[in-house]
């Protein structure tokens, strides 16, 4: 390990004589902690709140169908006539919602913030292994969020196939008028951001092996570490696989091929495909599309894996355990695709083998959530707004974890699949605590990023609201999904069976409004702190990691002088024999001390 | 008028927001001089509380969800098969609520006691191999039993492949948006099909029976609504004609994709007719519900000039389940479930293929 710390520090002098221009700095940055800022900034920021506002915007026709509002007609013109959303334009937003939220926001913002930031910062690196990649995974990036967000600008609309674009819904333009230029710039987004993607995840999977400073062994390594490690890993993987089906269907579109499509009469004229089959494509979307979601909440365990332990001021409960579980869940994770395509027309038989899988990784799962109770036990807890959305986490993991034994189950899934059931089951389990995670990090290394702290009663206002109107719009839709009502529908007032379901939506609407609306403290917060917000001190939280023993002011290669050693594992908090409650990593073991058996 | 409206809606709200954190602020002043940001020994305590109030509030929110939307939750199933169903979706319910309730209580209870006062030392446990190897152990033994009772259930609804001569044969054939039902005819065998003949006799044939095989020759399709011979097992091949779509008939705990370019299976046995679902009695209390809701909607569009909404009567439906398109959420048919001397009368009134290809 040694050796290799020694060559990134000879680079890092060379780094130094550099000139640096406002270009190099500030946009075609090869610095990690500038590119992540630029991807909280793009990836999160800019485009969650695109996302966030089209769901406010169909739960509006949901709760009120077929009503007119000002608001489509300011936001959606043509595709609103009178204010009216027409049902093609519904189907287009809960698509690039999905497609924005799950990909650009929770995989490509998530990773992209805190990968690049932490992974140096504390494995004690000068930089990521290759700082141009790196650059231009970032850049890749953005190019596929303007392509998606062009695709809004397209005449037909954007994609509307869902964000599974399942063919032949999505191959052909004649079955919707999303499946036209929509579609293909769809997809060409998608194939641009999974190669941005994937040099992203080589990126931080060579930075971790080959980068760790003198003395940082595996089992020394920050939970965040393995985390983001074993996400990289997943990403590898699975992503490729997308692409391919990606390729696949782009071929179908346009060069007549017939991998997904066989049989289709479509406005009065056979076409010409044979032999291809939709189930083939469902099977490539879900080997990525089961992984991909914990692509999303594996950093986000991560990060408050970290932060429950800093602000308990304990160690976190069982490390190795905690390792296990990601690792199992990891390999589970490839594993278990199936259980989205039970009732898709493959063998039953298999769907017994993916009920086996799917319920196994429930195992990993629990063991998580009960190391994370019990790492609040007889802890010191400090509700810093970063630990509140920590705890908000596995209280959502929880709940939404849980209504997966019913999906997992193949028998169950067959009345349920495909219901507002399974839109409450992975909003909870995925999407809100993977946003938890998120706005734990920010809150927690807000002053690793900008050097200020943000305001913490905002967080507080923030943190609240928020819980509760996330339980107030995904705790009742269960019963919507329970009551028979299939997801993607315009409305369900065509089906006077479903009428008494109207005061719910109605309910669950005026939740997620209030959750949009503390959204905007959340932005107030975050722009207001990076300008006024009070200066933060070099370890604001009491932190033993590594990333708080560098300067708060930004450098390239982090550390002024040499790189920091590493004696311990970095949960020594309120260890016997110590004053302080928190030990860092660089203190060197005492004379009389014994090294933390963990 | 309604844009002015949002914008001063728009505007009051931000006002609102601004104003309750100035006061927050305010309320701040005095108290302490402590800007740092960092929680303090009262933001601990404030917020330690309202982590146990959460959990209140869970408990509340869930409680209310019962008791006000059981209501609307699917009657008792129509189907054989339905009612294992039912007892194993309620079993994994109760294992759900159970392990909710409790760790939803331990992560807050927790979240309150412990937190934090300054001068006071975490208690230093990093792990327990005999904790953890029972908690690895007790949930690995509850997910057991259950992918067991799973996959039984599983086995036994999917029969994976099991046919008799009795069983009635019926496709389901979807299309952009409307479904239709092709039954077999005297001598319940379904003619081949294809897509490449929905052309011939002018368009005449709905789903594209293959004429040349005489075995679609008595097949009969229908539309808008489709019957059942009751206590009969049912074996529906699904097809569709140019997009995915999924018939999904809830109330007989069923689904099934169609698939463009194969045919997919699903079968079960209505235990229930029509005419006796409506008189379940959830059935009737949820009836009653939707025909009020009807009638004070239809007396506001009445008063505005527009006609009234039909009152509704209950009927068991087929819907689409994937998404499929502009009319998605619009695609529907009736199912009708009766006695097989009813359902015979009705079968033998529909015009076979031969009779429309004439």
């Amino acid at each position: 390990m040694s050796a290799s710390t020694n060559i990134s520090n000879s680079n890092h002098d060379d780094h130094h004589h550099h000139k640096e221009t406002w270009i190099t700095k500030w946009i075609f940055s090869q610095d990690h902690k500038m590119i992540a800022k630029q991807y909280l900034i793009v990836g999160v920021l800019f485009m969650g709140f695109i996302g966030i506002a089209m769901s406010l915007l169909f739960r509006l026709q949901l709760a009120w169908p077929e009503q007119s509002f000002a608001v489509f007609d300011i936001f959606l013109g043509n595709w609103a006539p009178e204010g009216v959303m027409d049902p093609n334009i519904y189907l287009a937003l809960i698509t690039i919602h999905g497609t924005i939220m799950v990909f650009f926001v929770l995989t490509a913002g998530l990773s992209g913030t805190f990968s690049n930031l932490l992974i140096p910062l504390q494995i004690g690196a000068r930089d990521m292994a290759t700082g141009l990649l790196n650059m231009i995974s970032f850049w890749l990036f953005f190019l596929s969020c303007m392509i998606m967000l062009a695709s809004l600008f397209v005449e037909a609309g954007p994609a509307a196939s869902g964000w599974t674009i399942y063919p032949p819904l999505s191959a052909l333009p004649q079955a919707q008028p999303g499946s036209g230029m929509g579609m293909t710039l769809w997809l060409i987004s998608m194939a641009i951001f999974i190669a941005s993607s994937l040099l992203g995840s080589l990126n931080y999977i060579i930075t971790v092996i080959n980068l760790r400073t003198k003395g940082m062994s595996m089992f020394r390594l920050p939970l965040t570490i393995w985390a983001f490690l074993v996400t990289a890993i997943i990403g590898v993987i699975s992503f490729p696989v997308l692409l391919s089906a990606a390729l696949l269907l782009i071929m179908d579109r346009s060069f007549g091929t017939s991998f997904f499509l066989s049989d289709i009469f479509v406005q009065g004229e056979v076409l010409h495909y044979q032999g291809g089959s939709p189930v083939l494509f469902e099977h490539l979307f879900w080997f990525l599309g089961h992984p991909e979601v914990y692509i999303v909440i594996l950093p986000a365990l991560g990060i408050t894996s970290e932060i429950i332990a800093t602000n308990s001021r304990k160690p976190i409960f069982g490390y190795r355990a905690m390792i296990a579980s990601i690792l199992a869940i990891a390999f589970l994770s490839t594993v278990v695709w199936g259980h989205h395509m039970f009732i898709s027309g493959m063998n039953p038989f298999l769907g017994s083998v993916f009920t086996f899988t799917t319920l196994l990784i429930a195992i990993p799962s629990a063991v998580k959530a009960f190391n994370y109770i019990t790492t609040l036990w007889k802890g010191n807890l400090q509700f810093n707004p970063g630990m509140l959305f920590s705890i908000g986490l596995v209280s959502t993991f929880i709940t939404g974890g849980l209504t997966g034994i019913i999906l997992g189950d193949s028998t169950l899934d067959i009345n349920v699949h495909d219901t507002y059931f399974v839109v409450a089951h992975f909003h909870l389990v995925m999407g809100i605590s993977a946003l938890y995670g998120l706005f734990a990090g920010v809150y927690h290394w807000f002053p690793k990023l900008f050097g200020r702290m943000m305001n913490k009663n905002l967080g507080y206002i923030h943190f609240w609201v928020t819980v509760i109107s996330a339980y107030g719009v995904f705790f009742p839709m269960h019963f919507v999904g329970m009551a028979g009502l299939p997801r993607r529908y315009y409305t369900n007032t065509a089906f006077p069976y479903f009428d008494d379901l109207a005061d719910i939506n109605v309910v669950i609407t005026i939740f997620s409004l209030l959750a949009g609306a503390a959204q905007l403290i959340f932005l107030y917060n975050f722009i207001s702190s990076i300008f006024y917000g009070k200066k933060a001190d070099q370890n604001p939280w009491k932190s033993t990691t590594l990333e708080w023993t560098a300067p708060v002011e930004h450098m390239h290669g982090n550390w002024p002088g040499e790189i920091p050693h590493v004696h311990r594992w970095a949960y020594d908090y309120s260890k016997p024999g110590h004053k302080d409650d928190f030990v860092t990593q660089t203190t060197p073991i005492g004379e009389n001390e014994v090294e933390t058996e963990h | 008028m309604t844009v002015l409206l949002t914008i001063t809606i728009l505007i009051l709200t931000g006002i609102a927001v601004w104003q309750i954190t100035k006061i927050f602020e305010l309320s701040q002043i005095g108290l302490k001089k402590d800007d740092s940001q960092i929680a303090t020994e009262k933001d601990n305590d404030l917020n330690g509380k309202l982590m146990f109030a959460f959990l209140v509030f869970i408990y509340l929110v869930t409680i209310y969800c019962f008791w006000a939307y059981t209501k609307v939750l699917l009657p008792e199933s129509a189907s054989e098969h339905g009612a294992i169903y039912d007892t194993l979706l309620w079993v994994s319910f109760a294992i759900i609520l159970f392990a909710q309730t409790i760790t939803q209580a331990v992560l807050h209870y927790f979240a309150y006691k412990y937190r934090g006062i300054n001068n006071r030392k975490a208690y230093f446990f990093t792990h327990d191999n005999k904790l953890e190897l029972i908690w690895t152990v007790i949930p690995a033994i509850i997910f057991f039993v259950l992918i067991i009772y799973g996959m039984i259930t599983w086995g036994q609804i999917m029969n994976f492949g099991e046919e008799d001569e009795d069983d009635l044969v019926v496709e389901l054939y979807a299309q952009q948006w409307n479904w239709k039902a092709r039954y077999g005819g005297l001598d319940n065998v379904l003619g081949d099909a294809n897509v490449r003949f929905l052309n011939d006799f002018d368009g005449k044939n709905a789903v594209g029976i293959d004429s040349s095989d005489p075995n679609g020759m008595d097949d009969f399709v229908v539309t808008q609504e489709f019957h059942l011979p009751v206590n009969r097992k049912v074996i529906f091949k699904m097809r569709s004609q140019d997009v995915l779509h999924s018939a999904y008939m809830p109330h007989f705990r069923a689904q099934m994709n169609c698939v463009p370019g194969m045919i997919t299976e699903f079968s079960f046995t209505p235990t229930i007719t029509t005419e006796e679902m409506r008189q379940n009695s959830d059935v009737v209390a949820k009836v009653n519900r939707i025909n009020k809701i009807r009638y004070d909607k239809s007396q506001k569009l009445i008063s505005k000039g527009e006609e009234g909404l039909d009152s509704y009567q209950f009927d068991y439906l087929l819907l689409c389940a994937k998404i499929c398109g502009t009319s998605h959420f619009n695609m529907q048919m009736k199912i009708i479930v009766e006695s097989e001397k009813d359902y015979k009368k009705w079968a033998v009134q529909q015009q076979t293929f031969s009779e429309i290809i004439q």
